[in-house]
């Protein structure tokens, strides 16, 4: 935690500086107040004139007043450090993150970034501001209180330290008694979410099965299970409140009849034993601080250490030189456009045993359409990943226009790719914003244009507000169809010099598929293409098809080729059409 | 009544505060909750008792401790001139009240575990009734219900709004009435000790009620920004996190970093103003404290010099004062922690009380003996009642046929499903099996004639036998093995550590064909005499497709069975072909049939396999 501080501007230093010292202030302010209250219960004891309590009154109350505006100050600024540190560290996750190549990514899984980047970043703030304000506080007090009452009575301060080990020792007597119910009662609420999503998605199935009272008493179980754990967590929980109040009570009780006693012997007056009292509940408060302290603080520790983590990790995939200084050594590669060629690359994951991709070969030249076919995990799509450095080979190259990718800067790389994904990704905002993503500036009759190659024009319109349909957080509110024409109006829009469509076709019915893919082929003319697919049907009309089975290539040619020579292409077309079609076709 | 369904409250003096949810109905819902409550009325008014007890019981104590000081004052020697000598207290009372106090202070705790442990074991069972209610809800519900509703919103009113509900029937409920005793039992007990101190608190109480409620309604709107902007930001890292491709390679770091650094700004600007608010209430309390403490002590060292009142009287008051703060604060919090909480209700109540599928007691058609002959007979049908989508459809099944159902995405394949198994009920005509109606059966008796496999393939939680076997529990291992065998995923099971007592979970990893595959068995040991099949189309490869298809094709054997079909070679072996466009059957025939009329069928089949005879 001390490190996220560490890399603040100096102004919070400052700010934490003045909290400690105003804190330490305060609490000797505070400190004093018991003693003017015991004289004044001693003036009043011992008749003294009123004017007299007036006087130690208003000293009383002036003190006050200085102890609350510095009380004021440090939360002022405990809350701006506060607020402060998680707004400049939610601000270094969101740009370390978004530094992250895929493998980073992976890494950590998005679910895992999402949560630091938003509750454990929550969690720090509320941490630092209560450590700013009570830790510092607690032990101050607590010395300076000691302080106080063994002057005071040596007998009566035992008596103190009697009631603060008995709290202490209930405290965390309850404390490790509940605090691993707590996990347990956490994992039946996931498991009673669990069991009820399970039901709410199963439905149609639990029904068809009739197995409703099977699911029932499975929910039961979780059911009974939690409420076993919640009444065990209630009934010793709700022992805290009594049991303080039974110490700080008692421990008043004990010090006024314990001080009576004394007073008989003249060993101290009432308005010490008075002050005493106020002494030794500042003490027990501060020890009760501090044990929630201890509660909540690694708490903080955990969800800083988390953040860390991710603010340290490095990205692998850094800009290169930039084109301009390949340019000067190389002028010779200026001006070629859509090349793309893979001199055996080889890949393998961050600590995979074996390799995603062996030995890949192949050069598209510009205009072609390069397709990748093969059954789930042959590689298809780790392939075409590589071209944007999504992820970099682990040996061999990949040249884009005759430079290799490492040596792009990456927005160099990006503009010159389209890339749509499978799963038709949109954000939140309306149609058009959302196709412009791939072009800031883009006029309304070139998101048109794109709408209507992509096939997507015609169900815009039927939206009320056409256009400026608004798009839900993950585009919840449109068909995965239609995410998927919009993800790739946006990459048409772009203009770019390669395409690549990883299986984007596959949420489209096959009328919509194909009537998008020979608007596809007028529009980009001369433009690279790589596609991913599962149907034949999608890829029948490349110019290259590569066959992949295990991430090594089985074979590369035109459909006809692929028919003949290669046993792997022709079971996956056996499989999907019928014999007849495919002799038609391979005539 | 709810323009503003966010508002905040403050909780406890750290003044965390929570965004919270009006209630659309407030009236109707809190009489409902009450009515749920009323068999443990007699619990809570012991509980209430209770606290009322140790309550008073805290109110009385300050008072006797304030009596002993004033033994101690009595104590006092002083010589003629009033100057003091030394004490000499009497012991003996000393004792007395302090025995009394000793017994005060452990019968008030006891009084306070007794209340607190009678309402948590009353809170659990409510709250345990009340999800055991949603659970049973949940199976007795038409499936229209759900497909309306989001699945988020059903688990938080099983899990969130039930919470709630406890969290105040624990909590909220008794402070309230311990807040309600001290407020009424702080001046009663101030009155007897002093009416002329009571003058103090009866200025100073309402300036700290001014001042809680200035700080709560200036932190309030600061508190709803704060929520409002952190679901915002929360919204935007979701959306660019899990896009990061998308962002990336559209360049679209530096614009997503300029939103997030505005939206930063804002959350910032709210969360210190809201923290920082709240933060004011303690030294606010603080001072105001001292600030009667001190005026108590003029007034009544006044008051005592003139032999009105003696030092106790000072100290009883004083702890009274700081008494009676708290539950100021609580009370403030209360109307917003009740309105929250009948909202949850609200919630909790409106899906406990939709309107669930009629009972079927009475029905008692039953088939011994299935044929297999299914026959659609006039049925019509729509979603929603004033649009019909499926008009007057006649369709005669023979025992033994397959009917395939095709169609683009979205042509509402899935309806036909829907009815066969009543899922939905047809609004208009009538679907028999060997000529008995499907309604006049009870629902599960009319689903125990089809087995069913989707391509959403849903396992659940549990091993894999367990989810082979769903439903049915009088199955031995050899048969479920046997159907497994059949469905070519045997091989497989006993490849997996611990084989088919494999408990299945989000991180099993099971491929999308082999969960397929799982589902199959499913069907396979269930030997339904018809069969309901979804075939897969995507992101299941090759070889297990094949696998896939072979297992289907045992199950479609000597069975009556209805296929959602995307091959090309299960449409034209089909007996049938149902056409859907638009939610409604457009044609019917055989697939020779069909392309010779040249409808919707031939421009839907040339559109997918042109390509080939082009």
């Amino acid at each position: 935690m001390f490190s996220l501080l560490r890399k603040m501007n100096p102004i919070y230093w400052v700010c934490i500086v003045v909290i400690i010292v105003s804190i330490f202030f305060h609490v000797q302010i505070d400190l004093t107040i018991p003693d003017y209250m015991g004289d004044i219960v001693n003036a009043v004891m011992t008749k003294q004139p009123v004017s007299m309590i007036v006087s130690i009154g208003w000293k009383m109350l002036g003190l006050c007043l200085i102890s609350v505006l510095l009380m004021v100050l440090e939360n002022y600024l405990a809350t701006m450090v506060g607020s402060g540190l998680a707004r400049h560290t939610r601000q270094r996750l969101f740009q370390k993150v978004e530094s992250f190549s895929m493998e980073e990514i992976n890494q950590f899984s998005t679910a895992s970034l999402i949560t630091r980047s938003t509750n454990d970043i929550q969690q720090v703030q509320q941490v630092t501001m209560m450590v700013l304000r009570i830790a510092i506080m607690a032990p101050i007090m607590a010395i300076g209180a000691i302080i106080k009452i063994i002057g005071k009575s040596g007998q009566l301060s035992l008596l103190t330290m009697v009631a603060v080990i008995c709290l202490l020792l209930v405290l965390t007597t309850l404390f490790l008694l509940v605090s691993p119910k707590f996990t347990r009662i956490q994992k039946s609420n996931d498991m009673l979410n669990m069991v009820t999503r399970e039901n709410l998605t199963g439905l149609r199935v639990i029904r068809a099965n009739n197995a409703e009272d099977i699911q029932e008493e499975k929910f039961e179980q979780v059911n009974s299970m939690l409420v076993k754990l919640n009444l065990f967590v209630g009934r010793a929980m709700n022992l805290l409140n009594p049991f303080m109040n039974i110490v700080m009570s008692g421990l008043s009780l004990s010090i006024i009849w314990w001080g009576a006693s004394l007073m008989n012997a003249n060993l101290i007056d009432l308005g010490s034993v008075t002050a005493f009292i106020s002494y030794s509940m500042q003490i027990l408060s501060s020890f009760m601080m501090l044990t929630i302290v201890f509660i909540m603080f690694p708490r903080g520790m955990v969800s800083a250490k988390r953040i860390n983590e991710v603010l340290h990790k490095d990205t692998k995939i850094t800009d290169g030189i930039g084109l301009e200084k390949v340019y000067e050594s190389h002028p010779e590669l200026q001006g070629t456009l859509g090349e793309v060629e893979f001199d055996h690359v080889y890949f393998k994951y961050p600590n995979a045993q074996e390799a995603v991709l062996h030995d890949i070969t192949f050069t598209a030249h510009k205009g072609e359409t390069i397709a990748f076919i093969g059954s789930t995990g042959s590689g298809k799509s780790t392939v075409i990943n590589l071209i944007p450095r999504f992820y970099d080979v682990t040996s061999g190259s990949i040249k884009v226009d005759g430079i290799n990718v490492k040596e792009y800067k990456i927005e160099e790389l990006n503009n010159k790719i389209g890339y749509v994904p499978q799963k038709g990704v949109l954000f939140r905002g309306t149609i058009a914003s959302n196709i412009a993503y791939g072009k800031e500036d883009a006029t309304k009759e070139e998101i048109v244009a794109a709408a209507k190659v992509a096939q997507a024009h015609s169900f815009i319109e039927q939206f009320p507000e056409g256009y400026d349909h608004e798009i839900a957080q993950g585009g919840t509110n449109v068909s995965g169809g239609q995410k998927q024409r919009l993800s790739i109006a946006r990459a048409i829009i772009k203009k770019p010099e390669i395409y690549i469509f990883d299986d984007s076709f596959s949420a489209l019915d096959y009328k919509t598929d194909k009537e998008l893919r020979s608007q596809l082929k007028n529009y980009t003319q001369g433009v690279t293409t790589f596609i991913v697919a599962q149907r034949i049907g999608t890829i029948m009309d490349a110019d290259k098809i590569i066959v992949l089975d295990n991430g090594k290539m089985v074979g590369m040619g035109t459909h006809e080729e692929l028919l003949k020579n290669c046993q792997v292409y022709q079971e996956i077309a056996y499989s999907q059409l019928s014999k007849e079609e495919l002799d038609g076709t391979a005539k | 009544m709810a323009q503003q369904n966010k508002n905040a409250r403050p909780h406890g003096p750290m003044g965390g505060m929570m965004a919270v949810q009006k209630a659309k109905n407030f009236k109707a819902s809190s009489k409902k909750l009450l009515k749920v409550l009323r068999p443990y009325f007699p619990a809570i008014i012991i509980a209430f008792l209770f606290a009322i007890g140790g309550t008073v019981l805290n109110i009385l104590s300050p008072k006797y401790l304030g009596n002993m000081t004033n033994v101690i004052q009595d104590g006092i020697q002083l010589d003629s001139n009033y100057q003091f000598l030394g004490f000499a207290v009497d012991m003996q009372k000393i004792a007395n009240i302090g025995i009394m106090l000793i017994i005060f202070y452990v019968v008030s705790a006891i009084f306070t575990y007794v209340q607190g442990y009678i309402m948590n074991e009353l809170t659990q069972k409510i709250t345990q009734s009340l999800r055991t209610q949603i659970s049973q809800k949940i199976n007795r519900l038409p499936l229209a219900y759900f497909d309306n509703t989001s699945i988020g919103d059903v688990l938080s009113r099983v899990t969130n709004d039930v919470d709630t509900i406890g969290q105040t029937l624990s909590q909220s409920l008794s402070s309230m009435i311990t807040a309600i005793t001290t407020i009424i039992g702080v001046p009663i007990m101030m009155l007897t000790i002093s009416p002329l101190l009571t003058l103090v608190p009866l200025v100073s109480i309402p300036v700290s009620l001014i001042v809680v409620m200035l700080i709560v309604k200036f932190s309030q709107k600061h508190f709803k920004n704060q929520q409002e902007y952190l679901g915002d930001i929360n919204g935007l890292i979701e959306e660019i996190y899990s896009s990061h491709n998308i962002v990336r390679v559209f360049n679209g770091v530096e614009k997503a970093t300029e939103d997030f650094q505005e939206k930063n700004q804002k959350l910032y600007g709210s969360a210190w103003k809201s923290q920082f608010l709240s933060g004011l209430m303690i030294p606010m309390m603080n001072f105001l404290g001292n600030l009667s403490y001190v005026v108590v002590c003029i007034f009544g060292g006044h008051l005592a010099l003139n032999n009105k009142i003696k030092i106790g009287a000072i100290q009883s008051f004083t702890t009274y004062i700081r008494q009676f703060n708290q539950p100021l604060s609580q009370i403030a919090s209360i109307a917003n922690v009740l309105q929250s909480t009948v909202a949850a209700s609200e919630r909790v109540f409106e899906f406990l009380e939709e309107e669930e599928q009629p009972t079927e007691e009475e029905k008692t058609a039953k088939l011994t003996h299935v044929e297999g002959n299914v026959r659609f007979d006039h049925v019509s049908f729509g979603y929603q009642p004033n649009k019909e989508i499926i008009h007057d459809l006649n369709v005669d099944i023979k025992a033994g046929q397959k009917v395939a159902i095709v169609g683009p995405t979205g042509a509402g394949k899935t309806t036909i499903v829907n009815l066969l198994m009543r899922f939905y009920e047809a609004t208009k005509g009538d679907i028999t099996v060997d000529g008995v109606s499907i309604f006049d059966m009870k629902r599960e008796d009319c689903r125990n004639l089809f087995g069913m496999v989707l391509q959403d393939t849903w396992l659940f939680h549990g091993t894999i036998r367990e989810n082979i076997a769903f439903g049915r529990e009088d199955l031995s291992p050899e048969e479920v093995e046997k159907a497994c065998s059949f469905a070519h995923i045997d091989h497989f099971i006993r490849s997996l550590p611990n084989g088919y007592d494999m408990v299945l979970d989000e991180t099993a990893n099971i491929s999308q064909g082999q969960r397929q595959l799982l589902t199959i068995a499913r069907a396979m040991v269930q030997n339904n005499p018809m069969m309901i099949l979804d075939e897969a189309t995507s992101s299941v490869d090759t070889r297990t497709e094949i696998l896939i298809q072979n297992a289907m094709d045992k199950l479609m054997e000597g069975r009556t069975s209805f296929v959602i079909a995307h091959r090309l070679s299960t449409i034209k072996n089909a007996d049938l072909i149902l056409v859907m466009k638009d939610g409604n059957v457009v044609e019917m025939g055989k697939h020779e049939e069909l392309l010779a009329k040249k409808g919707f069928y031939h421009d839907l089949y040339m559109a997918q396999f042109d390509e080939q005879n082009a």
